[in-house]
């Protein structure tokens, strides 16, 4: 049986042309097969994909991006499918790529500190290879248990610890693809620099626009002899934000640094008895890492800035198993929050550290206005803002509420000087914030550069970066400070 | 997650409890990553949140056919999902009641109906079952090499078994198919508990625990063993002086756990079920609750702690393998179904034994009732990975907790695969005979 949205005509032409290319049980095209990846970590946004494809390596990659160029239908890849920004929403028209199969990590060199891996091996799965050699890969999204380097490097994933080793750009030194025409693509190199324009951070949180990742050179770090956190409780959200300005203030690069609410800390103690401090309007994370004298020095320095920032509590971690209690919490708050609220919507703005405290109150008037609760979890060291509004998709009309709640909250991020996206990337859940935060000349040369690379728009297009005529669109509706967005656009 | 579910099933019990389930779900896919099948066949339909969105779409009215019925019975039920899910989705309910869904809609292949029929009727039934056994036995060398791997070499010898002569005692389920293949483990349970004052008893009529049969597509039948067995104990529950309910198999410790939930909807059974549940312990827990007199009894251990450190010495110099050097398998009914990790371990420490660290030690086995014999390919491949993982360090015997895995384990192990209290029965003989 068809979906409103496949076009079964061409679905059996599309099937045809693969089954000569791959195995039948790597092509899935009945409803009840498909239609379990209808979403991503995002379920809000649902869409049917006319095929899902299930390659094993390379070529079988090559040969699937070969004949869907050929018969001009896009593909949308996919890792673990946990991306929270829509990423790898399907397309009723279009093939929907599966990387998951492809996880072997190739080689693993202790000296160059370096990993070659296959685009659908697990975050988590490189630290865990790397550890005999006291070795890991230093990004951590919450989901690394589950997501895929592949997709780490579509988006650009970030995690708790980006403050001090950054973003995935930050800790990938190759990265090789194949672009829809099937040719193959080199970006970077494992050598310190590659000659000519620096491609490869182009190609990190492109969003799958650009090529298909097939294989991932990632830098490894040496694991830290030792780490230590901080739980510090709070009476006021602001006075907690103030204390994380403080903390960069004084100097002090922590190795992460993390904020809670009081509505995020008490759904995650459910799962993870952390002990978090339940009274408190809001809970500090602060970890040190070096070796023992580094440690201790920059406990305490952080340890006095809270005290003297107000702190109402103040916990150091006595052994690893308490430091990772700590984190556990804090890694698990999104799906937790599954135990409160039937659904949810994670957001994903940047703002200066500073403008914290004027951002939490308007999230709080937002509570109000639309009758909606939003804990909020953030690396309030990068500014990185993640508020979790609660809905129920059951209820009518609570879905559209949610997504004025999160407009308004992403374009407050731009007038208060920050981004759109911290870590999650754009996808299709703000793709329409692209509109305001870029004229129509910067989308116009960021849809040349997708161009440049696939001339027939078939990755991944409707991502990312939006047409200019998706923004009139979305300007017609919406006028921001009394301005249109986009005047010299004709309103359709 | 949002649902819709379809009129013929949304005001039932059924699916009043799939929708509060499924409404859990946000979709993380956190749980594929610890999903045994996930991991091998990087297939979203092989996964938890895939198989939650199939039956998701099976109550929401979809028109559902075999390939539904495929991907729920890959799933082996480990329930390691449940361990990862950070939002409490009970996933192992949800799929009892998608099966029970799928069974009615959908009709098994003749040859499928036809083997889950006889495993259905065999295995429950030990009078059946060990003369089964005994003549595999015998005609081994007439079996295809894939059923004579099935069939257990010569069953260990149980020794005696104490008189029953405390006051303290405990009911303890005989099970179905261990006393054929491992009649050791109860006996030796038997000698460790009466060592610390306990006295093991075991009840006249006690049949299976209904796992195997509700597992198969007989949920109804299953059911009717949970009656059974609640008939054969409850006499003696009500006559008082016993204590507690010990499951030396983990895989029935879950389900008799779990009585409460399953006859919940039976007015003449509900209370009696969860009373039955509520007294149930795994071996392990009750051993950790008596641990003070457990380790008065493990007390030798400081004066033989020379002999070990020689045994030590002696195993360096002939570069075998330490004795009690283990590499335990925690099964998927105790560490996720039980929620019970660390605590057989933290007892076979205490008794000085030297566990050996096991990578993936969360992963299946591919025993899992009778999967192994259901889905063979996937099984045998998580077999190998097991087995594996096991033997990477240098541990000298692989101990577990539940008879499934063990038989499942040592059909392919080079080392001996036991029970982990027959090993603690034997250090605490040892011992006294050091006395």
């Amino acid at each position: 049986m068809g979906d409103p949205g496949v076009n079964i005509e061409r679905q059996a032409q599309v099937r045809a042309r693969l089954a000569a290319l791959l195995p039948a049980e790597s092509i899935l095209f009945e409803r009840e097969d498909t239609r379990p990846y209808e979403c991503d970590g995002l379920s809000a946004y649902r869409q049917q994909p006319m095929l899902v494809v299930l390659p094993a390596n390379e070529d079988e990659v090559r040969a699937v991006l070969v004949a869907c160029h050929d018969m001009r239908v896009p593909v949308v890849p996919r890792g673990a499918g946990t991306g929270l920004s829509g990423g790898a929403l399907p397309m009723g028209d279009g093939v929907l790529l599966s990387l998951a199969r492809m996880k072997k990590i190739l080689s693993l060199d202790p000296a160059a500190r370096m990993a070659r891996v296959q685009p659908g091996v697990r975050n988590l799965a490189i630290s865990e290879a790397a550890a005999p050699y006291g070795l890991y890969y230093a990004p951590d999204p919450s989901s690394q248990i589950a997501c895929t380097i592949g997709g780490n490097v579509a988006e650009n994933s970030g995690g708790v610890h980006c403050l001090k080793y950054g973003l995935t750009v930050h800790n990938v030194a190759r990265v090789r693809g194949l672009t829809i025409a099937g040719e193959v693509v080199e970006f970077g190199s494992e050598a310190l620099d590659a000659a000519g324009y620096d491609l490869l951070a182009l190609m990190i949180g492109s969003e799958g626009m650009l090529a298909v990742v097939t294989e991932v050179s990632v830098r490894l770090v040496p694991k830290p002899e030792t780490a230590r956190c901080i739980m510090a409780s709070f009476d006021d959200v602001e006075r907690a934000g103030d204390a994380v300005a403080g903390i960069i203030a004084a100097g002090i690069i922590p190795a992460g640094l993390e904020m809670m609410d009081q509505a995020a800390t008490r759904a995650v103690e459910a799962f993870a008895h952390a002990g978090y401090d339940l009274e408190a309007k809001a809970l500090l994370l602060c970890e040190a890492d070096g070796n023992p004298e580094e440690v201790a020095g920059e406990i305490a320095r952080m340890s006095e800035v809270l005290q003297r920032q107000g702190a109402t509590a103040i916990r150091v971690s006595r052994s690893e198993a308490e430091r990772l209690l700590f984190w556990a919490g804090r890694k698990a708050a999104f799906p937790a929050v599954g135990r409160i609220s039937p659904d949810y919507y994670c957001m994903d703005g940047t703002i200066p550290r500073k403008r914290l405290g004027e951002m939490l109150r308007f999230i709080a008037a937002m509570e109000a206005k639309y009758g909606l609760r939003c804990p909020n979890v953030f690396h309030a060291g990068d500014g990185n803002l993640h508020p979790l509004i609660l809905f129920d998709a059951n209820v009518p009309d609570e879905l559209h509420r949610t997504e004025q709640f999160a407009a308004e909250v992403l374009e407050k991020c731009i007038a208060l000087g920050g981004t759109i996206t911290g870590e999650h990337g754009v996808g299709i859940e703000k793709i329409n914030q692209m509109c305001v935060q870029f004229s129509a000349s910067e989308l116009a040369l960021m849809r040349g550069v997708k161009a440049a690379f696939d001339p027939d728009g078939l990755l991944n297009p409707a991502k990312n970066i939006p047409t200019l005529h998706r923004c009139a669109e979305h300007g017609g509706m919406h006028v921001r400070a009394g301005r249109l967005a986009h005047p010299e656009l004709p309103r359709f | 997650m949002q649902t819709h579910l379809a009129d013929w099933i949304k005001d039932t019990p059924e699916g009043i409890a799939a929708e509060a389930i499924l409404r859990k779900c946000v979709h993380c896919g956190f749980c594929n990553a610890t999903c045994p099948t996930y991991q091998l066949r990087g297939d979203e339909l092989d996964g938890p949140r895939g198989r939650i969105y199939l039956i998701k779409q099976m109550l929401e009215g979809e028109p559902v056919s075999a390939r539904t019925g495929l991907h729920l019975d890959r799933c082996l039920t480990c329930r390691a999902c449940e361990t990862t899910c950070p939002s409490g989705v009970q996933y192992g309910k949800l799929v009892d009641i998608g099966r029970a869904v799928a069974a009615r809609k959908l009709e098994r292949p003749w040859f499928d109906r036809l083997q889950r029929r006889v495993l259905a009727g065999v295995l429950p039934r030990p009078w059946l079952f060990a003369p089964l056994v005994t003549l595999g036995r015998w005609f081994r060398w007439l079996l295809p090499a894939s059923l004579a791997a099935k069939v257990p070499a010569d069953a260990p010898a149980a020794g005696a078994r104490p008189p029953i002569r405390h006051a303290r005692r405990m009911l303890v389920l005989a099970g179905c198919v261990q006393p054929a293949l491992s009649p050791d483990i109860n006996a030796a349970a038997a000698r460790v508990l009466d060592r610390i004052g306990i006295s093991l008893v075991e009840a006249e009529g006690a049949g299976c625990c209904g796992a195997l049969r509700f597992h198969l597509d007989y949920q109804a039948d299953g059911l009717q063993d949970m009656r059974r067995l609640i008939d054969a104990w409850w006499p003696l529950v009500e006559q008082g002086g016993i204590e507690a309910i010990v499951m030396t198999a983990s895989g029935c410790g879950v389900t008799v756990k779990e009585y409460g939930h399953h006859l919940a909807g039976d007015p003449a059974y509900r209370d009696k079920a969860a009373r039955i549940s509520a007294m149930t312990r795994d071996l392990s827990e009750v051993l950790q609750a008596e641990r003070v007199l457990l380790e008065r009894a493990l007390e030798t251990t400081h004066e033989t702690t020379h002999e070990t450190a020689s045994a030590r010495l002696d195993s360096r110099a002939t570069d075998k393998p330490d004795a009690r050097s283990i590499a335990f398998h925690p099964p998927c009914t105790l560490q996720h179904g039980q929620q019970l990790r660390g605590v057989a371990e933290g007892i076979l420490s205490a008794a000085g034994f030297k566990l050996v660290p096991v990578p993936d030690a969360h992963l299946c086995c591919g025993s899992a009732g009778t999967y192994s014999l259901l889905q063979p390919a996937l099984s045998s491949q998580l077999q190998a990975d097991k087995v594996a993982a096991l033997q990477s360090g240098d541990a000298s015997m692989i101990l577990t907790a539940n008879i499934g895995c063990q038989s499942h384990l040592a059909a392919a192990a080079r080392l001996p695969v036991r029970h982990w209290v027959v090993a603690l029965d034997e250090r605490m003989a040892e011992m006294e005979s050091f006395k």
